[in-house]
């Protein structure tokens, strides 16, 4: 029997012990369901409004930079994407003693994925042994690691120090190709990004490679 | 007038009275709300916090009126408001200094609740409520440190979201959509802002209000943990260890605001910066994407949990993975879990210490900073002592409490310093006596020679 005939009636008082009408909780349930769906349908715009726009997007072109002119042992720092990109020309020295930090690094062969390219998986993780290049953004929480490029003790440094970088806000340490130090907070290497040489190798532009074109 | 309510007030009160409930919401929150009668200034703080709240609203409705949402326009609109805005410089100053004042004021309201167990049965939505003030609170303050758009809020903005990235799968893309960019940017800034100054101050002014309200139907706390309730009760029917909060209240609360607004008006004036404590150096010079000064930490509201996420390293993921089998050995033996818990939990620290060293210490990092927040939530489940007030429980529990308080402020000191060796030694030492205060609670706070508790509150008028 319908609740609804004994309302019409007026004169027999509803009975709030009488168990629910099945026919109206099923169109209670189905309503919420239907109102539910629609809640969260609105939520999918607000929700994705927050993700990256278009412009922020398209705002990652490629940079072209000039290293004919960095010396021997000097650095130079580019804009890409909003982040820091180090561009190092390592003197012969310097690559000589990578091999000698090996046994303290977490990932000496870089056989992690994600963070080395397949032309930087190598003993330099770079495509020319002199030109170092790498996102200078520390895969622990993105600060921006300071060069301590030249060897010798210092403090704060592990003993003996082949020259890298140390993140200034966990202590994470690299060395001058990027590797990081073992039991330190950062994961990975420092990001080598997508990179190529001119063909007369005056020029890199970084952002696009064989796989990453512009 | 037919349908009119009758009520005791007449003129305009009563005119107001027979359409909203006026009189009888001052009375059930003010006059006739009966406060147990032996509270001390540890009691200031909640109303200190509520002040703190409108300062910091009043203050910041004014720094909108000149402040700028924008990369190229943040940093400059706030030396613009310092140096050329009149009053600017204090109205500004109020804010940045109210900021940690509200912090101050809310870890000694916590800690008040912690020492008399204010968390305790009935009371533990009131304390649910504070916990979320408490997040809210955190929330607020890292939005906040973000618009002055300085080094330090750009670079502390930088580690905080990419705190999300450590978690495993889902993190990159996560932490990519909380700042609408590839790295910190305007469209960061914005959304910051908005949250600043609308959606968190909203969902905080609900939540006070939830707590309050919450608090005001199961009555305070006091420092002696005995419920006034259960006292003897006037004519009346109210408990006679109480007192209305109006005036009584009202008026004592007044001396801590006095006191309190001496402090806080001689910070304004002597110290804005505190040394670097309230304002860091660093964020006077304009954020720079391209380099992180030499040194950054948070504020020091931050550190205590900031040096938690740096004490964890691959290491030490050995001593948590180990302390966590040990737990599940001696729960499994002697724990005194029932039924499927006794397998159900030590199974799941087993296979948390298995996961303690696959997945990256990184993502642990990010757990033990959010787990030491997390874990407070849970406080009243966590006590098991039989009495509620620190003034009962055995001696060596407060021997405990100040070893807890004082691993708090070394770990809040060690975040505000470069990482070396040592330090991070004491962090991670300081990381494992804050988990285990909590987690060994439920052992630890039913142990020992408790004294007796009184039958009604004990009170020696001045």
């Amino acid at each position: 029997m319908s609740q609804d005939t004994l309302q019409a009636g007026g004169s027999v008082p509803l009975d709030s012990n009488q168990p629910s009408d099945p026919s109206r909780r099923f169109w209670v349930t189905t309503a919420c369901a239907v109102g539910g769906v629609a809640g969260v349908a609105t939520a999918i715009p607000f929700v994705g409004s927050l993700a990256p726009s278009d412009r922020a997007r398209a705002a990652g072109a490629p940079v072209e930079v000039d290293v004919s002119g960095i010396a021997p042992g000097e650095m130079r720092t580019v804009e890409w994407r909003g982040k820091p990109v180090w561009i190092l020309r390592r003197t012969p020295d310097q690559l000589k003693d990578l091999k000698l930090v090996d046994s303290e690094l977490a990932d000496p062969n870089s056989d992690r994925p994600g963070f080395t390219p397949p032309y930087a998986k190598n003993e330099w993780r770079s495509r020319k042994p002199e030109y170092f290049v790498a996102v200078g953004i520390c895969t622990h929480l993105g600060c921006s690691p300071t060069p301590h490029l030249a060897a010798g003790d210092g403090p704060g440094l592990p003993s003996p120090w082949e020259g890298g970088f140390v993140c200034p806000c966990h202590g994470s340490i690299f060395d001058l190709a990027g590797r990081v130090y073992k039991n330190k907070p950062a994961p990975d290497n420092l990001e080598i990004p997508p990179y190529e040489f001119s063909s007369d190798g005056s020029h890199i532009t970084i952002g696009i490679d064989e796989e990453n074109k512009a | 007038m037919a349908g009119d309510k009758t009520v005791e007030t007449t003129g305009l009160l009563g005119w107001i009275d027979r359409r909203f409930p006026l009189t009888s919401l001052f009375k059930e929150h003010m006059s006739e709300y009966y406060a147990p009668k032996n509270f001390n200034f540890w009691y200031f703080f909640g109303s200190l916090a509520l002040l703190v709240l409108v300062i910091q609203i009043v203050t910041g409705i004014f720094l909108v009126m000149n402040y700028k949402p924008d990369g190229q326009l943040a940093f400059d609109s706030v030396e613009y408001i310092m140096r050329e805005v009149p009053w600017g410089w204090l109205i500004r100053y109020m804010h940045s200094t109210g900021a940690s004042m509200f912090f101050v004021v809310v870890y000694l309201h916590m800690l008040r609740g912690l020492f008399y167990g204010s968390y305790r049965k009935p009371r533990e939505l009131v304390w649910i409520f504070g916990m979320a003030i408490f997040l809210c609170l955190m929330g607020e303050a890292f939005m906040g440190y973000l618009l002055p758009w300085g080094q330090m809020s750009y670079w502390g903005a930088q580690v905080i979201v990419n705190l999300f990235s450590a978690i495993p799968f889902i993190g990159p893309e996560l932490s990519l959509w909380i700042r609408g960019d590839y790295v910190v940017s305007d469209a960061t800034l914005n959304r910051f802002f908005a949250f600043h100054v609308i959606a968190i101050p909203l969902v905080l002014l609900g939540l006070v209000v939830a707590h309050i309200i919450a608090l005001h139907e199961v009555g305070s706390n006091n420092p002696d943990g005995v419920e006034i309730k259960e006292g003897p009760k006037d004519a009346n029917g109210h408990p006679i260890d109480g007192i209305p909060f109006h005036p009584y209240y009202s008026v004592h609360d007044i001396v801590g605001v006095a006191g309190f607004l001496i402090v806080f008006a001689a910070i304004i004036f002597f110290a804005p910066e505190m040394g670097g404590y309230f304002l860091e150096f660093n964020n006077f010079l304009p954020a720079d994407s391209l380099k992180t000064p030499p040194h950054i930490a948070p504020v020091w509201y931050f550190t205590p949990f900031y040096s938690m996420l740096r004490a964890i390293t691959a290491d030490f993921t050995w001593v948590l993975a180990v302390c966590s089998v040990l737990g599940a050995i001696a729960l499994f033996f002697r724990g005194g879990l029932r039924g499927s818990w006794r397998i159900a939990v030590p199974v799941i620290l087993v296979v948390l210490a298995v996961l303690l060293r696959v997945i990256d210490a990184k993502f642990w990092g990010v757990v033990a900073m959010g787990g030491s927040v997390v874990i407070l939530f849970f406080l009243p489940w966590l006590d098991k002592s039989p009495v509620r007030s620190i003034r009962y429980r055995p001696t060596w529990h407060k021997y405990l409490y100040a070893i807890f308080i004082v691993t708090f402020l070394i770990l809040g000191y060690l975040g505000t310093q470069a990482p070396n060796a040592t330090f991070n030694l004491m962090s991670q030492i300081g990381t494992l006596i804050y988990l285990g205060f909590f987690l060994l609670m439920p052992f630890w706070s039913r142990r020992g020679t408790f004294k007796p508790v009184p039958e009604r509150i004990v009170f020696h008028a001045h």
